[in-house]
């Protein structure tokens, strides 16, 4: 089965990459005194644009500014106030949410349809959403005053660079913070094009700080004494590493980590929904997802129907250009983790696993991996307990409930699971026993600005999004 | 001649039996003048290990409880306290030397915070919860569940309701908690137990281990299969606090910090020492027919 699609790309015209970009501090562009780094296009390493590194005096600066800032404007300033800018950033963001859409899918490397219809729809929201908290938070369940913690030091993955900026800067702003926020080192130019939509709003200089750097410039932010709050969406290893940096100091912290879904699929799961769940919780954004459903638990009755049906939906599924708009699958973001995704695949295999993957015409340039999915892997198969971050599913089969919890928990992890079958009551006693985060029933990947996101165990704490998200701001 | 008295041995309280120390080892406890009172047992780093296990192994029956059954259960730890009320007035007043008015106004303030605490089981979730709004046909409910096992540094100074004011909240949701007791004022921790033991509180969910926690805690603070840590009994201790900050990054314990100095005990004390040990979880469902 095969249907031919003429090429739809997206233009790329509506967006204006400048050649090189410096560092966003105290309200301007100012340079870094870094090394300056290139970032590419991953689809097909296409140089972007240049970028300044922060260096420790860099951060100095932008943390220094942002404390100005919290202490003479945005600090004081009246909650209604402060909604107001919040909601100017949430309208432009939808006016210019083409211009974003086309700047994220070309730095990242994700197809066009997500970035135009999941992503920047959710940052625009998202700053919505918080805009309304500003002026309410002594209804948030916080006691009659809640106050803000000062000063947010905040770094992000590349995986959904607007995205964790929005879940980032904009409770934190609505609380009344001011932030220095780092974007990932592969993927910096939304960010960028953010703090120009800061400037078309008027936002008080120093109140969004942007340094961009790798993971150095993370650990300077992390590490300064004038940070009050450290708010990180990454790894577990480096998750780790800034929790041993700020111990015994003040700083509050909330961690968003790696995770090892489970995505359970029982015998009287709508088979064909729980194949679309499936293919959404693996291969959405290249499975560079957190929550991914990485990990198919599927009962052994059905186990075989599944896999035929799953086989046979990820042959039509589209890997190529990030901006056609046909695309289902775009680029791995980087050499790095392309190498990563092809040394666990390897592990699979030499582990013992079976491996597929349909048929597809992979690009020559850039970097690219076929949906892959390993059957016969056990519970000890390094590519059942690893994130991998990539488009590769581990199946895995039970015959009971419980025997489904126990391998569903059986992770160093917590930070989503995913349960599909028809019994109401099977779907409760699944939720309640399933040890993550968030759990989503008979659904996969959904993400909203009032629900609340972050895991249990390895996979970090605090939460993200909702009157939940407010927690990690205010004291 | 007048009867020679049968004292107490004072042991540890793990998976709801009391053994001595596995390493044979014992400790002078001393009353709030220095004379002799006994000799605790001295908790090893194979103690804390077997009071993990014990923790872990009850963890899920206690918090597969119905909220209103654990309401019901730390209900009846208070009513047994009020029972003996007598023993405790003594043994607060031998560890902390207070007056016997103020040791009777500790006890009620003990008691009465675990009634407090009590009655938190079966609201908790109504207060941390939410149902949220979600831009789409979804069924979307936030709530908070237990975050596992948590060792808890029990407070130095106040031996009986600083030990209450941080297990009954930990527990009150369902997690299970291993219990390193102030070093210089065991007496009331053991004691404290052998209620535990008389209130249907089942065997595991608290476990108390009587010694050093300079010398336990990293231990604790290292050990895998813990989840949290409160390091309110190294209040002060701040390169041993940070010590063990550092420990339990390895799994990422949630850490409650060591405040400056130990807490006034009789303030309000609020939800934080409840939410500190909490993981709000949120289901998703589509709405259709």
């Amino acid at each position: 089965m095969g249907f031919e699609y003429a090429p739809a790309p997206e233009s790329r015209s509506i967006v204006d990459i400048k050649p090189s970009y410096g560092l966003f501090v105290n309200g301007e562009f100012v340079d870094g005194h870094g090394k300056s780094f290139k970032t590419i296009s991953p689809a097909t390493e296409e140089v972007l644009a240049e970028v300044a590194e922060a260096d420790e005096s860099d951060v100095d600066a932008a943390v220094k500014a942002a404390r100005r800032a919290y202490e003479k404007v945005w600090g004081p300033m009246p909650g209604r106030e402060r909604a107001k800018y919040l909601y100017r950033i949430a309208r432009i963001i939808q006016e210019r949410s083409r211009e974003l859409a086309v700047l994220e899918s070309l730095d990242n490397g994700k197809p066009i349809k997500e970035s135009r219809d999941v992503d920047v729809p959710t940052v625009a929201a998202h700053f919505f959403y918080y805009a309304g908290w500003a002026d309410k938070l002594e209804y948030a369940g916080r006691g009659a005053d809640p106050r803000p913690l000062g000063v947010a030091g905040q770094v992000i993955p590349w995986n959904f660079p607007l995205l964790m900026l929005a879940w980032k800067i904009a409770p934190a702003l609505a609380c009344g913070n001011t932030v220095v926020l780092k974007p990932a080192e592969t993927t910096p130019l939304t960010a960028l094009l953010f703090a120009e939509i800061c400037q078309q709003a008027d936002l008080p200089p120093g109140v969004v700080n942007i340094v961009t750097g790798a993971g150095a410039t993370g650990q300077a932010l992390v590490g300064h004494a004038g940070v009050d709050k450290v708010a990180f969406t990454g790894s577990t290893e480096v998750g780790k590493a800034i929790a041993r940096a700020v111990a015994g100091t003040d700083k509050k912290v909330t961690l968003e980590l790696g995770g090892k879904a489970a995505n359970v699929v029982f015998d009287d799961a709508p088979l064909d929904q729980a194949v679309e769940g499936i293919v959404n919780g693996i291969f959405f954004n290249q499975g560079h997802v957190c929550c991914a459903g990485s990990r198919l638990l599927v009962q052994e009755s059905v186990a075989d129907e599944l896999l035929a049906k799953l086989k046979r939906r990820m042959s039509t599924l589209r890997v190529g250009d990030p901006l056609d708009k046909n695309t289902d699958i775009g680029a791995i973001n980087s050499a790095e983790q392309l190498a990563k995704i092809r040394d666990l695949s390897e592990i699979g295999e030499s582990e013992g696993a079976g491996r597929w993957s349909p048929a597809c015409d992979l690009p020559t340039t850039g970097f690219w991996f076929p949906p892959t999915l390993f059957t016969g892997v056990s519970q000890a198969h390094r590519i059942a307990r690893e994130e991998i971050f990539g488009p590769v599913l581990s199946v895995l089969t039970f015959r009971t409930p419980s025997e489904a919890v126990e391998k569903a928990n059986n992770t160093p992890y917590g930070l989503s699971a995913g349960v599909w079958t028809e019994k109401g009551s099977r779907i409760l006693s699944m939720a309640n026993q399933l040890r993550a985060g968030v759990v989503w029933a008979n659904t996969f990947n959904k993400f909203d600005p009032t629900s609340p996101f972050g895991g249990f165990k390895e996979s970090g704490y605090g939460r993200e999004g909702g009157r939940h998200g407010l927690e990690a701001y205010l004291k | 001649m007048s009867r020679i008295d049968v004292r107490k041995t004072y042991k540890l309280y793990i998976g709801g039996a009391f053994p001595r120390s596995e390493s044979g080892h014992s400790y002078e406890v001393a009353d709030s003048k220095g004379k002799f009172v006994a000799n605790a047992a001295l908790a090893s780093r194979k103690d804390a290990r077997d009071a993990v296990v014990a923790a872990r192994k009850a963890f899920a029956g206690w918090s597969g409880r119905t909220a209103y059954n654990r309401a019901q259960i730390l209900y009846r730890v208070a009513e047994v306290m009020e029972d003996r009320r007598p023993q405790f007035v003594q043994a607060t007043q031998q560890s902390e030397g207070l007056s016997a008015g103020k040791a009777d106004k500790v006890v009620d303030e003990a008691i009465d915070r675990l009634v407090w605490y009590a009655g938190w089981a079966d609201k908790v979730t109504q207060v941390v919860g939410n149902a949220n709004p979600v831009g789409g046909p979804f069924f979307n409910l936030s709530t908070p569940e237990p975050t596992g096992v948590v060792a808890v540094l029990a407070p130095q100074a106040s031996s009986l309701l600083g030990l209450v004011s941080v297990v009954a909240p930990a527990i009150v949701t369902g997690n299970t908690v291993v219990v390193v007791s102030s070093y210089e004022r065991p007496l009331p921790a053991v004691t404290f137990s052998e209620v535990l033991a008389t209130s249907d509180v089942p065997g595991g969910v608290v476990n108390i281990l009587t010694g050093s926690a300079a010398t336990i805690a990293p231990w604790l603070a290292a050990h895998m299969d813990v989840n949290a840590i409160d390091l309110t009994g190294v209040a002060g201790e701040t390169a041993l606090a940070t010590e063990l900050e550092v420990a339990a990054a390895d799994n990422l314990k949630r850490v409650r910090r060591a405040p400056a100095t130990e807490p006034d005990w009789t303030l309000d004390p609020g939800l934080e020492p409840i939410t500190a040990f909490l993981e709000i979880k949120t289901v998703w469902h589509p709405i259709g027919v």
